[in-house]
């Protein structure tokens, strides 16, 4: 399986990656390999073999159910200091029409 | 004309009973100010990292064991990936491949009959923040603002399979997960606030066409009337399209509930790449068993499981045990007044409940769990009907004076006010007597034939008593001095 130019724009726009043509190009060129590895890769028998979802084999840690934070204000205060633009306690983006 | 074939599926979002967010330490709680309930994990902050809320995972368990699924001894969560200004990772956290419920089915009532709903799975996800538009008072030059404090409340999102086939249904069973929801504890099923909130998937196809049609997808059902609505008028759309020789697109559409159409939103072609991969902050969830029967142990009895064993111990009909398991504050009400009544009595306690105290509680807006007549003091009140202390219409206001908080129980407010039935023959028979002798005129008209004297004479006789003779014995006395 190979890549085309195509498919590198459009997963480039998927993820909001702004790519020249000369970087699509070499970028196609990377990607290309690597699926070039996992296809030498999937050449090995795994048969029988259960896939794993995660490169460690452990199960997650859990939190019990009860609320951690206090001093919200002060902690809302200071992750808006670093905002580009609040108002009335809103972050402000460019606007977002449906 | 072609005959048409509705199908439809249903994806409901209900937001999971939890303290906290699923991923972080922050509260739930609905309606605080912007953005005071979203700490750095919640505003995907550079270096911070999910733990799983332990009492999230509880919730789908509880949901999975009540509608007979599989739970998954290990799911695990993936990244779905799109922009939006009110998902700050660029990332909603969900389960795609291996969700935590797998399987199960719901038992709807149409009409009459029993139906299957098959479930295809429940998944573990966060909730995304709120944006909000210029408008109502807000001014935000130009932009939008966004409020994160929803972000990251814990969601489980439940799949059915395409097993419906008209508003109606879709209805029946978004009615009977609202109630299952919150009947196991895992949802306060609040849809005005965007605690329970259905899409619903939704094609036709010729009558005996082997392959479905393509559906659009109506999002975001916060009513079962608009969501009746909505297919109605989608489902009208579809046949009128395809008859008129056009094709439906796949698209995903809104209801505006003020011209009730669907129309479908602004195209998103790339909305459904969300590049799915399991999120390599989160290593799988692992349930075992021995948690799974722990949960077990602490479920309550199911509402379909209740209803059926109220018909049979109580000897409701179908419709009454219907009514009273629809919640299960509602059954327990019944049952504890029931307890205090006694058995015999479970008819009566049956109709106090869905008539007198339903419609006391319905005009005053209350729920049965805020309920001022407890399900103690109704049991002892219709005990004293049984028993014949007291007749109906003397129940009733001994009722309200127990609505009113007027009186602790039913025997304090019949001793105190001396409401007791007079059952005593000879005390009565002698009243008549008086009765009889101080109106000679109405006796005079009823021997002429007039019946309505009789009437008369016996609401003197109820007067006479303050309404604690019983109607039917006065009747016969009179009826037997006057023959």
């Amino acid at each position: 399986m190979s890549l085309t130019l195509e498919q590198v724009h459009r997963v480039a726009h998927l993820a909001r990656i702004e790519i020249s043509d000369a970087e699509a190009a070499s970028t196609l060129g990377h990607l290309n390999e690597i699926f070039a590895l996992i296809e030498e890769m999937q050449a090995v028998d795994t048969l029988g073999i259960e896939p794993m979802a995660h490169a460690q084999d452990l199960a997650q840690r859990l939190r019990a159910d009860r609320v951690t934070e206090s001093d919200q204000l002060a902690q809302r205060a200071a992750f808006q200091a670093i905002a580009p633009e609040t108002e009335a306690g809103l972050y402000l983006v460019p606007k977002v029409i449906e | 004309m072609k005959q048409w074939e509705v199908v439809i599926g249903i994806e409901t979002h209900a937001q999971l009973s939890t303290e906290a967010k699923i991923f972080s330490g922050s509260s739930t709680a609905f309606g605080a100010i912007p953005n005071l309930q979203a700490n750095a994990v919640d505003i995907a902050l550079p270096g911070v990292l999910p733990v799983l809320n332990r009492g999230a995972v509880e919730c789908a368990i509880r949901f999975g064991l009540a509608v007979g699924a599989e739970i998954a001894p290990r799911s695990v969560f993936a990244r779905k990936n799109y922009f939006y200004p009110d998902l700050p990772k660029g990332y909603q956290i969900s389960q795609y491949e291996h969700p935590v419920v797998l399987g199960g089915k719901l038992v709807i009532q149409v009409g009459d009959t029993d139906q299957t709903v098959h479930l295809t799975r429940a998944h573990l996800e966060e909730d995304a923040g709120k944006s909000l538009h210029e408008g109502a008072g807000q001014h935000f030059q130009g932009r939008s603002g966004i409020d994160l404090n929803r972000a990251g409340t814990p969601l489980l999102e439940i799949v059915t399979e395409p097993d419906m086939r008209s508003s109606a249904e879709a209805v029946a069973y978004a009615r009977a997960l609202h109630a299952l929801v919150r009947w196991i504890g895992i949802c306060d099923g609040n849809m005005q606030e965007g605690s329970f909130r259905c899409d619903a998937n939704v094609s036709v196809r010729p009558i005996g066409q082997p392959h479905f049609g393509t559906r659009r997808e109506i999002k975001n059902l916060n009513s079962f009337r608009f969501m009746q609505q909505a297919i109605d008028y989608e489902v009208q759309w579809q046949i009128a399209t395809l008859e008129d020789g056009g094709s439906i697109e796949q698209a995903t559409v809104l209801f505006d509930p003020v011209t009730g159409e669907t129309r479908a939103m602004r195209s998103k072609e790339d909305a459904h790449d969300y590049r799915y991969f399991p999120d390599p902050d989160l290593l799988p969830l692992a349930i075992d068993r021995q948690w799974v029967e722990q949960i077990r142990a602490q479920m309550p009895e199911l509402p379909g499981a209740k209803r059926d064993r109220l018909m049979v111990d109580y000897g409701l009909s179908l419709y009454d045990a219907e009514v009273l398991t629809s919640s299960l504050e509602l059954a327990g009400f019944y049952e504890a007044a029931v307890a205090i009544a006694g058995r015999s009595n479970a008819k009566a306690c049956a109709n106090w409940v869905m008539v007198d105290l339903a419609a006391r509680l319905n005009k005053e807006e209350r729920e049965i769990g805020d309920s001022p007549v407890s399900a103690e003091q109704l049991g002892g009140l219709i005990a004293r009907i049984a028993d014949g202390t007291i007749s109906t219409n003397m129940a009733r206001k001994v009722f309200d004076t127990l609505w009113n908080g007027e009186g602790g129980s039913a025997d304090d407010i019949i001793a105190s006010q001396g409401l007791q039935q007079i059952t005593d023959h000879a005390s009565l028979e002698r009243l008549i007597d008086e009765l009889l002798a101080t109106n000679a005129t109405m006796v005079a008209e009823f021997r002429a034939g007039k019946e309505k004297a009789f009437n008369a004479l016996v609401g003197q006789a109820m007067k006479a008593t303050r309404g604690k003779a019983n109607p039917q014995q006065v009747n016969e006395l009179l009826r037997r001095k006057l023959a």
